[in-house]
């Protein structure tokens, strides 16, 4: 009995200075790793955010790079999705939502006076958690973003717009004979292609997936995964996710979120072998998760 | 950067102004939309109210009678329905007003005063038998022209003979009031009378007891039915099953059923199958019951499926049967939510008319009734009635009935938010 | 002994039953309540309720047919020459003779044979509320013996009081198809005599309404018309003002309410609408006639046009106004109904808040706004206080707003409310409109009811 509390002794004494250094320095904590990088596309200053009087993010900074796929993980409910939805102000429609600090797209900050968010998430287009195609046919879920903001001036450039996204998602071989089906008709793996699809017709620079996998089967993942690959050459990626083997797969860069801090960041292959902070060590080697 | 998202981003940037003046316009069509309906619900309740709170007051004459014992004593019931207190009333006005004579004249002079004058002169000796042999000055009714004029709704403007108010009776308004014998005072009538042929002796408590004694049979019977059913529905009955898809789907079309449908099943199975009495406040409150049913059971329903499950689970996994569960458990805890529903339902229940005008709740009623068997009216249907006379003293007790079913309607609500508020706490 | 009088025993009896079966029970138990089977409170219901119940039915079924069986009697022993008059005529002496019941004599003589009928009647009453209370005495004694003896502690009195509550549950939840049933029957079985007397053609497809019938059989002239066309036309005239004025604003105001305004202006403004929805119809109706229809008619003067103080256009304005927190709440419904990941998609892409609304939102509730405006529609039509009061009596066959129209609904209250004879064509003929009515709506109601339900379905 006394063996087992001694144990249990020991392991909390090892945990406690750790746990410290995470939690009770509210701002004053570092961010272990190269957080950040030159010519950055996205760069993050002093980021924290808060819901009503509740703050979900602690002084972030991260930047993020030209055509690389950047993956963000971490347990759930630790601020990996608010980081995310701030990088194209999505957290603008929630009420009681606040975003404190600095984010740059291109040098330019994007929560200044004169930024748009529609132009603003014109370049950085989203991916849902959940496929959410609208009610439409297939071809109207593509043409919808390039209706709205107008990129084609006729029928035909949409058509060819239609075709180049849904074939840069993989998808148009499956969909061409029934475009003008509702789009709600298609499985899973289809309807988030077809999300992505939807979110690259704009042409964004930036494309944030917001645990683009979790509502799909494995079959379905591997093939968004071999797509994220594929996309990296155009565009930058950020992607939220919490399998671990998904950030390894497709990501250059991983950042490990923990309690709404960012505790870690490096190339994605230095994270896998070698953790720097202990944190990261228990998420990584599935202590908790 | 690549030249695709740079050209992108031109055409996107070259398209917004355009693009938010759209969403501008857009959100102020939702402005204007709901300014229009706020405009009309003000415009309707201020034309109401303006119209109607006048009513509130009533004009009272004074007139000053000698009471010759000769003639009252003995002064009983029986006697004084003998007397002739009219007469004396216009006795009284010829000698405020000596230089007043004609026929035509004298019978413009009478009319200053109510026709109920009589009546009320008659009560106050019956009460004041102590008074005999003196004289006195009693306040009565003033006619209805009298106390519009008094309330400034009469357009002296209008030549003489299109107007009800000749020149002689606005002369002698003017000098009753300067010797302060017209006064403005709270009008107890129009709470305490029946209808009448007359504007200013005409009131709303035969209606207004017609509507209570509605209400009660419509809640009481309504409110347990309503309940029963949800429970059943909500509670017992198979999912999937033909006869409660039957049932639903009738629930459901009930509700939104033409209440004068309802008036019409009234008529035919209240009084022409079980020959019940008309214009009697039971068959208004069996007809408005089962109008008001399918909302109660709906509202009914909604609270019992807001009851979280874990409490039934809970209450199952002691032992308990599903009635008991029912009935211990969920049942209060959903109880807020229902009286929510059946006040709301009583609420539509009691601004009901067009049923009522079917089973011939529509009769001129002038003695209160008693019960439930007695004829009556209801609040909506005095409203509907007297405002078809053209009378400008009936246009104004019109509204002001209004007010006061507006008034009660409110309440109700107010009531069945309060609940709500403490439903909405629960959980 | 008076019925109301007799139910007060009866319950008193219940309640004694209740203690007689409860303390049984007990005793029975043997001091040890863990030996019955239910709690002694059981048992009291079950007693309780055998006590009361197969009273009460009977009660309620005497009382239910009792008047019919008296007049019948009461009939049989008329002079021949009454029993033999046509069925209105009789219908009328009938009347006299309740009237004598009740004591409403009149002042004129009254004829020494209704005299005696009146007397029959009134001591064939008597009897009957005689052998009532007997037969009521008996049974509930004779039930609650039978009760009392079963009470034992094996015997499963819960189970049995659990069933009569569950039955009357589902005989509360049925009650909803009675009343339809009730209400199909009602108007059907008088609108069917009216269609033997005018033919379904005439009435379906005639151009002219005009029921003003002889009132008496030997009286020349005046031989109605009953053609619907004009009623259904006016009806409709009026319903589409109303939805006209009802739909844009209803659908932009839900639409500001849910997706632009700060929670506080909704706080205040939604109230409001339900105060809209709270006003009665009778209320409208006043406000129409008293204060709309006359502004109309300054106006159109203003313009030169001739607007008819019953105008369409009044009646309609004013019951689309009554309808505008209809459309609004259901709007509002189907849009929240929308989740709210499609809307994050179309901002995720860059649209505006209103290329969301107008793109994404409100194609995704077209079905729940479009059974919306169907039950809004259905309820225009049968909005009776405001026609009533705001539009006209005569029907005519236009499609001029500023022309004064009549309704279905009108029709009916002015057939039925005043003076009437069961038996007369124009009775009949509000009965062959009320049908008419709850077909109508009925098909937009289960069209509504049945699209909604799809679509909550879809998102559920």
């Amino acid at each position: 009995m006394s063996t087992i509390m001694n144990t249990v002794e020991e392991f909390v004494e090892t945990m406690e200075p750790q746990g410290k250094s995470v939690a009770d320095s509210e701002q004053g904590y570092h961010t272990v790793g190269e957080f950040s990088i030159a010519e950055p596309r996205i760069s993050c200053r002093h980021v924290n955010v808060f819901y009503g009087e509740k703050q979900a993010l602690f002084d972030i900074n991260l930047d993020i790079g030209q055509r690389q796929v950047i993956a963000l993980i971490g347990p759930s409910g630790c601020g990996k999705s608010t980081f995310l939805r701030c990088l194209n102000r999505m957290n603008d429609i929630i009420e009681g939502c606040r975003v404190e600090g600095k984010i740059q797209l291109d040098n330019q900050d994007i929560y200044s006076k004169d930024m748009d968010p529609v132009i603003l998430r014109a370049r950085v287009g989203m991916v849902f958690q959940k496929p959410n195609p609208f009610p439409k046919s297939i071809y109207d879920n593509v043409a919808y973003g390039p209706r709205i903001h107008g990129l084609a001036s006729n029928r035909t450039e949409l058509d060819e717009i239609v075709e180049t996204s849904l074939k840069r998602a993989g998808l148009w071989k499956e969909v061409r004979d029934r475009l003008d089906h509702p789009a709600t008709g298609l499985s899973g793996g289809q309807q988030q292609r077809l999300c992505i699809a939807r979110a690259i017709a704009v042409e964004p620079e930036v494309v944030l997936m917001d645990e683009p996998c979790s509502a799909l089967d494995p079959i379905a993942t591997a093939t968004i995964e071999q797509l994220i690959d594929e996309l990296r050459e155009r565009y930058t990626i950020v992607i939220v996710t919490h399998s671990m083997q998904q950030a390894a797969r497709v990501s250059q860069r991983t950042a490990y979120f923990h309690l709404g801090k960012l505790i870690e960041v490096g190339q994605t292959s230095r994270i896998f072998t070698n953790p720097r902070h202990p944190l990261t060590e228990d998420y990584i080697t599935g202590r908790f998760g | 950067m690549n030249n695709d998202a740079n050209q992108t981003l031109e055409i996107v940037k070259s398209g917004l102004a355009r693009r938010r003046r759209r969403e501008t316009r857009f959100r102020w069509y939702g402005r204007i939309a709901i300014f229009i309906a706020m405009a009309f619900l003000a415009l309707l309740l201020f034309s109401i109210l303006a119209r109607g709170i006048s009513a509130f007051q009533q004009t009272y004459i004074a007139v000053d009678v000698y009471l010759n014992p000769e003639e009252l004593a003995p002064p009983t019931p029986e006697h004084l329905g003998k007397v002739d207190f009219e007469g004396l009333i216009r006795q009284s006005l010829r000698e405020t007003f000596p230089e007043v004579t004609g026929r035509r004249q004298k019978r413009a002079l009478y009319r200053l005063v109510s026709s109920s004058a009589a009546y009320e002169l008659r009560d106050w000796v019956l009460q004041h038998p102590d008074q005999l042999g003196k004289a006195v000055t009693i306040w009565v009714l003033a006619g209805s022209d009298v106390d519009m004029y008094m309330k400034g709704a009469v357009d002296v403007s209008v030549p003489e003979d299109q107007r009800r108010l000749k020149d002689d009776q606005i002369r002698w308004i003017e000098q009753l009031r300067q010797q302060g014998r017209l006064d403005l005072r709270f009008n107890k009538v129009f709470f305490l009378n029946g209808d009448s042929r007359e504007p200013e002796q005409a009131g709303i408590l035969v209606a207004f007891k017609g509507s209570l004694y509605m209400m009660i049979v419509t809640l009481a019977l309504s409110f347990p039915l309503g309940i029963a059913a949800a429970i059943y529905l909500e509670e017992f009955a198979p999912k999937k099953n033909f006869w409660v898809d039957m049932v639903e789907i009738n629930i459901n079309n009930l509700a939104a059923v033409p209440s004068i449908v309802f008036g019409l099943l009234g008529l035919a199975v209240f009084l022409g199958y079980f020959g019940l009495p008309r214009s009697t406040p039971l068959v208004g409150g069996l007809t408005l019951t089962l109008m008001t049913l399918p909302t109660v059971i709906i509202a009914s329903r909604a609270a019992l499926t807001a009851v979280p499950p874990s409490i039934r689970e809970a209450a199952l996994g002691v032992g308990a049967s599903r009635t008991q569960t029912v009935f211990h458990h969920v049942l209060p805890l959903a109880m807020p939510g229902m009286l929510t529903g059946a006040i709301i339902g009583m609420a539509r229940a009691l601004g009901e008319t067009a049923p009522l005008l079917m089973i011939g709740m529509v009769a001129f009623i002038v003695d209160p009734p008693q019960g439930l068997l007695d004829p009556a009216t209801a609040l909506p249907v005095q409203i509907y009635l007297w405002a078809d006379s053209p009378e400008r003293g009936f246009v104004e007790r019109t509204s002001a009935a209004i007010i006061v079913l507006l008034v009660f309607l409110g309440l109700m609500n107010l009531l069945a938010v309060l609940l709500r508020r403490r439903l909405e706490k629960r959980w | 002994m008076q019925p109301d009088t007799l139910i007060w025993i009866l319950l008193a009896l219940s309640a004694l039953a209740f203690y007689l079966g409860r303390n049984r029970a007990i005793q029975a138990s043997s001091g040890h309540i863990r030996n019955l089977h239910s709690l002694p409170t059981y048992y009291g219901y079950f007693v309780a309720l055998w006590c009361g119940l197969p009273a009460l039915v009977i009660l309620c079924l005497w009382l239910l047919f009792d008047d019919k069986l008296i007049l019948q009697m009461v009939i049989s022993q008329l002079p021949e020459s009454w029993r033999n008059l046509p069925e209105d005529q009789l219908s009328l002496i009938i009347n006299q003779i309740h009237n004598l019941v009740a004591g409403e004599t009149g002042r004129q003589e009254v004829d020494p044979a209704l005299q005696r009928a009146a007397d029959h009647y009134r001591q064939l009453k008597a009897i009957g509320y005689q052998a009532l209370t007997v037969l009521v005495l008996v049974i509930a004694t004779a039930s609650l013996t039978y009760g009392y003896r079963h009470v034992s502690p094996q015997m499963r009195a819960r189970n049995s009081v659990e069933k009569v509550v569950r039955f009357t549950l589902i005989l509360s939840s049925t009650l909803a198809i009675f009343v339809t049933i009730g209400i199909v029957l009602s108007v059907l079985f008088e609108a069917v005599r009216f269609f033997s007397k005018i033919p379904v053609t005439e009435f379906l497809f005639g151009l002219k309404w005009s029921p003003q019938m002889a009132i008496r059989a030997d009286q020349v002239g005046a031989s109605g018309a009953f053609g619907f066309i004009p009623l259904l036309t006016g009806t409709l005239l009026i319903s589409a003002i109303a939805m006209a004025v009802a739909t844009p604003i209803g659908l932009l105001a839900a639409i500001y309410l849910s997706e632009y305004a700060k929670s506080r202006t909704r706080s205040i403004v939604k109230p409001l609408l339900e105060v809209l929805a709270g006003v009665p119809t009778v209320v409208y109706g006043f406000f129409a006639a008293l204060v709309v229809a006359p502004l109309l008619r300054d106006f159109g003067i203003e313009l030169g046009l001739k607007v008819s103080a019953e105008s369409a256009l009044a009646a309609g304005l004013v019951m689309g106004v009554m309808i505008i927190p209809f459309v609004s709440s259901l709007t509002d419904d189907a849009l929240t109904a929308v989740p709210r990941s499609l809307r994050e998609g179309a901002y995720g892409l860059g649209a505006t808040q209103a290329e969301t609304i107008t793109g994404v939102v409100l194609p995704a509730a077209l079905p729940g706004i479009v059974s919306g405006l169907l039950l809004a529609v259905s309820r225009a039509i049968g909005e009776t206080m405001i026609v009533v009061m705001a539009a006209g009596m005569t029907a005519k066959l236009t499609l001029n707003p500023l022309e004064s129209v009549t309704t279905i609904t009108v029709q009916i209250v002015a057939l039925l409310v005043g003076d009437q004879e069961f038996d007369s064509p124009k009775t009949l003929a509000a009965f062959a409109l009320g049908l008419t009515l709850f077909l109508i709506t009925l098909a937009l109601n289960l069209v509504a009811l049945h699209v909604v339900r799809k679509f909550r379905e879809q998102y559920e």
